[in-house]
């Protein structure tokens, strides 16, 4: 099993009623402050030198754009200090945004120096985005999957078909593509895709032997996403294994459980726990962006598939006293618990819970997303460390017993099936029951 | 007068292959009406007053109600060019048109590729040039109703408003509205419900009688684009609502009725 290090790499403090009536997404950057912002890029940094150290097998780095709870606007410039300062682990995008950057030749280039400069250790993953990172970048929603796919085709093309050639496509256009520096990884880096719900993606992932990196969500839904992956890579003649799939988690430790449960707390702060939820619909939803289909899945993904008690998302007219008081309750912090969304512990209480997920899911990578709440940086540098003395030890044994073959121990797609070949599900069932 | 003849009713018609539905309703000589970047809105007080001398035409506009979309249609020029086809398939020769907003800049499109197919041109608040102070309210950064709240000036005491728009939307509105968002996105996303050679070409139709209508207190194009529109048609009447905003025909439904009657002498 592949395990990866993840901060979303938020900026704070901010102030919170600010983050409550506004969203997460839209918050004026007057409230930007660049010298905050300059420290807190270096640490972040530092943080993920050091999670390489304390034994993590790669760093996660994502992209948002405009989003208070995530600064990495430019992530590849992050993956390109982290090229060079990092010795050993991989360096996973998930993801680039092919269509906001607008110039997929350009971000094709991008991430050939990456690659070349971290010596072969980049896995580049791209996304669709979300509805505000087309707002962000005037990137028509309306086109976002069919511009996404074609910057997919060409990035390929560009990276494995020898130049200088021309390129007329539907949105891109392009007469002289012959980047000089290419990837060192052969035939081009590896490629993972992470996505919350959307079946079409999870196709297209199975089509091409992608990796799918399911984000913190719901397990039931996700079940049914791996089987649709591994129907899908059947009828493509291969057997999915744990090495296609990635899962990635939020987990909160600290030495005690009183502690763990303080900083699980901060992270409620400002409505943050909720995530995409916290976005107001209209910048979540941009015209076009998601088909009528999709967008009812996406509103059911942020519901608890046990029904029961739902995380409180400020919406319409509310009371930002109130809102902030229900947010930052115990209760919330109990939703967030009993469905998985966050497991909160030390570093032997959480093993369980993990256990159960990679059970059920059975992912070859498995990606822990730190505590993102407003922590400072000694802080944060001792929770890596603690991770990585004391939970990716037992992590590691857990998935070498449960076979959770990682994308870099086994080729996705390597293991053909005869045509008509009976395909096995990766995900157990009979394991949820237990939880 | 009975009102059974000038009732509106729905019918396809295809251009070649390519459906298109159509409302129509009313007597007299036909108007060609092009609805808003929001669609069709139904058949309004306005609608049902100018039915009563003129055959009112209100083709949907691809992707919008019953009309399908079509894959290949990106810009107003697109869809200016297959009005084109429609009406000279349908013998309709020198019509008056009359566009509202996203369906006013379509007019003064259609108008830029074949003055003749037009005897008069009435455009009211319509996008299409960029204004020169302000900018055309962003459709695609707010829900549909806050964007319909901005086109009235008045909307507490607009009574055809708070008929249309005045309850919580139902789920038919709102899924109008969002195919409606989400067609004009492929139209218009950018430049943003603007074309910058427009002005330059719209030199080409200065001697056709225009019209344009504009609330004085216009949230989402704002009124001094007038101006600019007369910049390029130097003979075009520019009639100012007091205390109106973007839809002057629900806002001020009798003034609106009576400038457009008087325009076109009915």
């Amino acid at each position: 099993m592949h395990i990866a290090y993840f901060s979303e790499r938020p900026y704070h403090p901010l102030d919170e009623e600010l983050t409550i009536a506004q969203g997460i997404w839209g918050i004026p950057n007057r409230y930007f402050d660049p010298a905050v912002g300059a420290r807190l890029y270096n640490e972040y940094l530092d943080q993920a030198v050091l999670a390489e150290e304390s034994g993590y097998d790669g760093i996660v780095l994502n992209e948002h754009h405009g989003l208070v709870t995530c600064m990495g606007a430019v992530a590849n410039v992050e993956a390109a200090i982290l090229a060079r300062i990092t010795k050993r682990c991989r360096i996973i995008m998930l993801g680039n945004l092919p269509t906001i950057v607008g110039n997929p030749l350009r971000l094709a280039e991008e991430l050939a120096e990456i690659d070349l400069i971290s010596g072969g250790r980049l896995v580049s993953g791209m996304v669709r985005g979300g509805g505000t990172e087309q707002l962000a970048n005037n990137s028509n929603p309306a086109f976002n999957r069919e511009c996404f796919e074609e910057a997919h085709d060409f990035i390929i093309k560009a990276w494995t078909m020898p130049g200088p050639f021309r390129y007329e496509g539907r949105h891109f256009h392009y007469r002289f593509v012959n980047p000089w520096a290419l990837p060192l990884q052969k035939p081009h880096p590896p490629i993972w895709v992470p996505g919350l719900v959307s079946p079409e993606t999870v196709t297209w992932c199975a089509e091409r032997n992608y990796p799918y990196v399911a984000l913190s969500t719901y397990l039931e839904p996700t079940i049914d996403l791996w089987d649709l992956y591994c129907e899908t890579a059947a009828r493509k003649g291969y057997q999915a294994g744990p090495e296609n799939f990635g899962y990635l988690q939020k987990v909160v430790v600290a030495e005690t459980e009183s502690e763990a449960r303080e900083l699980a707390m901060l992270e409620l702060q400002g409505g943050r726990a909720a995530a995409f939820a916290a976005i107001r619909p209209e910048f979540m939803f941009p015209p076009g962006y998601n088909s009528k289909k999709a967008a009812g899945r996406m509103a059911r993904q942020f519901r608890n598939p046990k029904g029961g008690d739902e995380l409180f998302v400020p919406r319409g007219d509310f009371d930002v006293g109130e809102a902030k008081k229900t947010i930052n309750s115990p209760a919330q912090l109990k939703i967030l618990e009993d469905s998985y969304r966050l497991i909160v512990g030390t570093p032997e209480s959480v093993v369980p819970k993990i256990r159960k997920i990679l059970e059920v899911l059975r992912p070859g990578s498995f990606i822990i997303r730190h505590s993102d709440g407003p922590l400072d940086h000694q802080t944060r540098m001792r929770l890596i460390r603690l991770i990585g003395q004391r939970l990716l030890p037992a992590l590691r044994e857990i998935g070498s017993e449960l076979g959770l073959v990682s994308p870099f121990d086994r080729k996705p797609g390597g293991q053909r099936l005869s045509s008509g070949g009976a395909w096995q599900r990766v995900a157990r069932v009979d394991a949820l029951s237990a939880l | 007068m009975s009102t059974d003849s000038i009732q509106p009713c729905e019918r396809q018609v295809l251009i070649d292959e390519i459906p298109l539905m159509l409302v129509e309703g009313g007597r007299g000589a036909p108007l060609l009406v092009l609805h808003d970047e929001l669609g069709y809105p139904g058949w309004l007080a306005w609608n049902a007053s100018l039915a009563e001398h003129r055959r009112l035409i209100i083709p949907m506009a691809p992707g919008f109600g019953r009309s399908p979309g079509l894959d290949w249609l990106s810009s107003l020029r697109d869809l200016a060019c297959l009005y084109g086809r429609f009406l000279r398939d349908n013998g309709f020769d020198r019509v008056d048109v009359l566009g509202f907003s996203l369906g006013g800049w379509l007019a003064a499109e259609m108008a830029v590729n074949w003055p003749g197919q037009f005897a008069r041109m009435m455009l009211v608040a319509p996008m299409g040039i960029k204004p020169s102070e302000g900018e055309i309210l962003d459709l695609f950064m707010r829900s549909a109703p806050e964007y319909l709240r901005a086109g009235i000036c008045q909307p507490a005491s607009c009574a055809e408003y708070l008929k249309l728009y005045g309850r919580q939307p139902t789920q038919p509105q709102l899924e109008q509205w969002e195919e409606a968002r989400a067609q004009v996105a492929r139209l218009a996303w950018s430049p943003y419900m603007h074309n910058p050679s427009l002005p330059s070409l719209l030199r080409g139709v200065r001697s056709m009688p225009t019209l344009l209508v504009w609330g004085e207190r216009d949230a989402v194009v704002p009124a001094a684009t007038a101006r600019r529109y007369q910049e390029s048609i130097p003979d075009a009447q520019i009639a100012l609502l007091r205390e109106c905003g973007h839809r002057p025909e629900i806002e001020r439904t009798q003034e609106f009725v009576n400038i457009i009657r008087q325009f076109i002498g009915s």
